[in-house]
């Protein structure tokens, strides 16, 4: 109808966090207000013989000491439950304070609750735990040899689940014929999903009414739904969850930790409110971690270049415990996507997730197909080595064509839409790829020591994962629906009541330009709210690049039923025939005869009067809708980056970073371009920075930002963005998702330059993160250093 | 047993009893409600604490509060100027130059002190200069963006 989606509106979020009048929930404070500091275990896997409290209890300030002891001895569940089931997943008990035995550096054994912030900090110092040290394993894959340490009893060999996907018949035949065998033996870095805010909780108790509690959520009915099953003993009605400002989630405030369920508890017990904020090294030590695959995988090509087979096999670390959508991220996020643009007759994927002495991992911005997608552009790359094709060429030979929508994949999905070749083409004419070959030539044969690396990939994305009924039959112990309340007032302005939950994604502004648009009311008489399990309908809220695609469309969904119930009563005012009637410019009018017609205000004002509706239509003007997508949405896209390796220092410089991806329709242009540009960071970091880097006894060495290096400004060009729409053929707003498709490419458009740039030395791989000393080792192994 | 201390915050005098180790981000945090300025590491590396004393953008996650007696302080609440946005401010919001806006206190309060050096950065010179804030979402483009647009207005 209007011209508002599609408009770069500025954000409403705004004015109140440029003034520094958003609140986050550090930021608030209630009356009588305590603080908890939660004593964390300093090995990796230990037996705890004894807990002494009695000099943190006699500390000045505190209120409070409890162990895990004090938990299981209460009427609490006492756990953190696992949302997401495997056929065979070893599910061991994750108490949310330890009481036996620590299994990660930064395991929860006490928590201490004190007046003051700093009060209770100094008292979780006095707790004395006696500690019976024991070997750790560490390694995603190592965890598995014979003699390695179990982390837990019921998971022999540390194996959590061993899953597989796909027709190995088929593709151990495809071997059989293969002109070419690219393969590869990778390490996926374990990585910190790293939000600047650190996660916080602020639980108050009230007998009467119940908990109520503020934190940094990304699903606050997820967490109201777990907290109530498993970690304290209240009913689901009497918890309301509140996600205030949030500072970045990137997948680490999705999960269920035992920190908040340990500041509710506490408050419980207490009757005053208790608030929980993580340190910095807390956050490195018990967010949970993404990513830390091992990988064989091996790729089968004929004469021409065209895959006839793909098999892998990854170790995926669980860590310590099973986190709450754990087993889904390394097998239906990942194993789902082998296929990723390209036509592919065979593929057989086996995962094993295995148990570590580790921080658990679980879904980080990207989740899975970040994973995906760097295993098989690496390997599209080593298949242009193999065969002696251009790495766009080999590609493009194998690209499912434009004409092939809806494609079947061997690995379950069926990809809805997708024009690749387009989103290739107009990304090597952006760069200029020609170009930058010829010059990447000319400084070979100068013999330049700053070496030109050109790195492609073309990505696929599955999010807004779904239908909920298909992904229960995959194990998950949740629907990925999504709900939205549309509340018309009298006065014809609205709010939406939306289950998505925003963390810097700008939905107060693209929720309210669907309605703008559609019902052609002015964007500020539309409100948006979001994130409070008191005011909003049961939602499953904001990850997975799922709210536009499932959020939005349930916004479109309940507007179409007020239209609906609208042109009702407009019929009944006009006394014409409903079918007779169109809706356009915010008012109802008779087709042909547009001077008879009644304003949208009339209308809802007479849904709220009720003096002239027809019968049996009810009063009120508010329409709720549970929208359950037919299928996952498909984004995709082109990556290049151009990147300048100096061959005496190993030092990366990215000259140019360019983009272009295909998100179907844009709500909102800047939104989606703003959430590229942090997208492509993300994944950058992971591929020439960070890691999270466990030595042999499972100690963190990375728990401060002096050992995690994130990216900087001056690290980071300035991208070069363009796009394809391609809309999504099943939902109402023919919308994808954006907001993970910058971190599935980059890791694997970064790596490719920079293995590109170093291949007159015969650098075929290198792991992430691709740091100047491990580049000079690999060019300089056959000299004296 | 406390420190008296006497300062002004965004044009406003104070005068206050305060633990000696109390961290001036706390103080401004807890004692005088400015919640605007946030804390992200306590080790002054992500910059989310950012403010200006005596003009000066310094950390205020590893400053004590007894270090600012006698000192004149801005955070992001004392910023605009009767009611008008900063043109940082401004710039920010008009470039998209935030998106969670957990950085973005911090992130303004880095850049102020960056155009009152140089009122015409390049964008290697805003880059370099904020290389102390860190931030998650916005890959730094639109910040870049902002602050070059906040230099251009104002020049």
């Amino acid at each position: 109808m209007g011209s508002v989606i599609g408009t770069s509106v500025k954000r409403r979020e705004d004015p109140d966090l440029i003034t520094g009048k958003g609140k986050f929930t550090d930021d608030l404070a209630l009356p009588g207000m305590l603080h908890a500091s939660i004593v964390r275990s300093p090995h990796a896997h230990a037996r705890i013989r004894s807990v002494d409290t009695s000099r943190a209890a006699a500390a000045a300030g505190v209120v409070a000491v409890y162990t895990g002891q004090d938990i299981a001895d209460s009427e609490a569940g006492g756990v953190v439950p696992v949302g997401w089931l495997l056929p065979n997943l070893k599910t061991p008990a994750h108490p949310i304070l330890a009481v036996d035995t620590v299994r990660y550096v930064g395991d929860g054994i006490a928590v201490v609750v004190a007046e003051g912030r700093y009060q209770a900090r100094d008292a979780a110092e006095l707790v004395a735990v006696d500690y019976e040290p024991l070997d750790a394993a560490v390694d995603a894959k190592g965890a598995t040899a014979e003699g390695q340490p179990q982390v837990h009893e019921e998971a022999p060999g540390n194996v959590a689940f061993d899953w597989d996907l796909g027709d190995k018949t088929a593709v151990d035949a495809a071997f059989e014929g293969a002109a070419h065998v690219a393969s590869i033996d990778l390490r996926n870095s374990r990585i910190v999903p790293f939000a600047i805010e650190p996660r916080a909780a602020l639980a108050s108790y009230d007998p009467e009414k119940g908990l109520t509690l503020r934190m940094t959520s990304q699903n606050p009915h997820v967490h109201r739904l777990l907290m109530s099953l498993a970690s304290i003993d209240l009913p689901e009605h009497k918890i309301r969850v509140i996600a205030p400002e949030v500072g970045g989630g990137f997948g680490s405030k999705i999960h269920h930790y035992p920190d908040e369920a340990i500041a509710s508890w506490c408050a419980m017990r207490i009757g005053r409110p208790v608030k929980w904020t993580a340190t910095r090294s807390e956050t490195n030590m018990t967010d949970a971690h993404g990513r830390d695959h091992v990988t064989h995988a091996e790729m089968a090509l004929d004469g021409d270049g065209k895959i006839l087979g793909f098999r892998v096999e990854t170790y995926a670390a669980m860590g310590a415990y099973l986190s709450t959508f754990a087993p889904c991220v390394p097998t239906y996020l990942h194993g789902t996507l082998m296929s990723g643009q390209y036509d592919m007759p065979a593929i057989h994927i086996r995962v094993i997730g295995t148990f570590t002495n580790t921080a658990p991992v679980d879904a980080v911005r990207g989740a899975g197909r970040p994973e995906a997608t760097f295993l098989i552009e690496r390997l599209m790359d080593l298949a242009a080595l193999e065969t002696g094709l251009d790495p766009t060429e080999v590609r493009r030979r194998n690209f499912v064509p434009a004409d092939a929508f809806p494609y079947q994949t061997q690995v379950a999905l069926a990809y809805d839409s997708g024009d690749y070749e387009t989103a290739l083409d107009k990304a090597l004419d952006k760069a200029g790829y020609a170009e930058l070959r010829a010059e990447q030539q000319k400084r070979r044969d100068a013999g330049d020591s700053k070496l030109l690396g050109i790195g492609v990939c073309a990505y696929i994305e599955a999010c807004g994962i779904a239908p909920s009924a298909v992904v229960g039959a995959l194990g998950a112990q949740a629907g990925l629906y999504e709900s939205a309340k549309v509340r018309v007032h009298p006065t014809g302005t609205v709010t939406v009541f939306s289950g998505s939950s925003a963390h810097g994604q700008g939905h107060l502004t693209t929720f309210a330009q669907i309605v703008s648009d559609r019902l052609g009311v002015p964007l500020e008489n539309v409100d948006v709210v979001e994130g409070d399990t008191g005011e909003i309908p049961f939602g499953m809220g904001t990850y997975g690049s799922r709210s536009a695609a499932v959020g939005g469309s349930a916004i479109a969904k309940s507007l179409d039923k007020i239209i609906a119930k609208g042109a009702k009563i407009a019929a009944h005012l006009l006394e014409a025939s409903e079918s007779d009637l169109e809706f356009a410019d915010n008012a109802w009018s008779v087709k042909g005869s547009p001077d008879k017609s009644v304003a949208w205000g009339d209308v809802c004002l007479q849904a709220y009067l009720a003096h002239n509706i027809p019968e049996g239509i009810e009063p009120g003007l508010e329409e709720t809708t549970f929208y359950d997508p037919a299928n996952f949405t498909y984004p995709f896209g082109t990556h290049i980056g151009v990147v300048e390796v100096d061959s005496e220092t190993g030092e990366v410089e990215i000259l140019r970073y360019i983009a272009v991806d295909d998100c179907g329709e844009q709500i909102n242009p800047m939104i989606v371009e703003g959430q590229v540009h942090g997208g492509i960071a993300y994944g950058v970091g992971q591929a020439l920075w960070e890691e999270a880097v466990y030595d042999d006894h499972g100690q963190l060495l990375t728990s401060t930002l002096l050992d995690y290096a994130l990216p900087k400004a001056h690290q980071l060009p300035s991208f070069e963005l363009d796009h394809t729409i391609t809309p999504c053929p099943h939902n109402p707003l023919g919308v994808k998702g954006i907001g993970e498709a910058g971190t599935i490419a980059s890791p694997a458009t970064i790596t490719n330059a920079v293995i590109d740039a170093l291949a007159p030395y015969g650098v075929r791989h290198l792991d992430m993160p691709l740091e100047p000393e491990k580049l000079w080792r690999a060019m300089h192994s056959g000299e004296d250093a | 047993m406390g420190v008296r201390i006497n300062l002004e915050v965004n044009g406003e005098s104070y005068e206050r009893e305060v633990e000696p180790r109390q961290l001036l981000v706390y103080f401004l945090r807890e004692e005088l409600g400015l919640t605007g300025t946030n804390v992200g590491c306590e080790t002054s590396l992500c910059g989310a604490c950012t403010i200006l004393v005596d003009g000066q953008a310094i950390k205020a996650c590893t400053q004590l509060a007894v270090q600012a007696d006698g000192s004149s302080i801005t955070t992001i609440e004392g910023l605009a100027t009767n009611g008008d946005y900063h043109p940082l401010q401004q710039a920010f919001w008009d470039c998209h130059g935030l998106q969670c806006g957990f950085c973005t206190p911090g992130m303004i309060m880095a850049a102020a002190d960056l155009l009152q050096r140089d009122s015409s950065p390049s964008e290697t010179e805003v880059r370099q200069a904020l290389k102390g804030n860190l931030c998650r979402c916005t890959g730094y483009h639109n910040i870049v963006r902002s602050v070059m647009t906040a230099a251009e207005g104002g020049s």
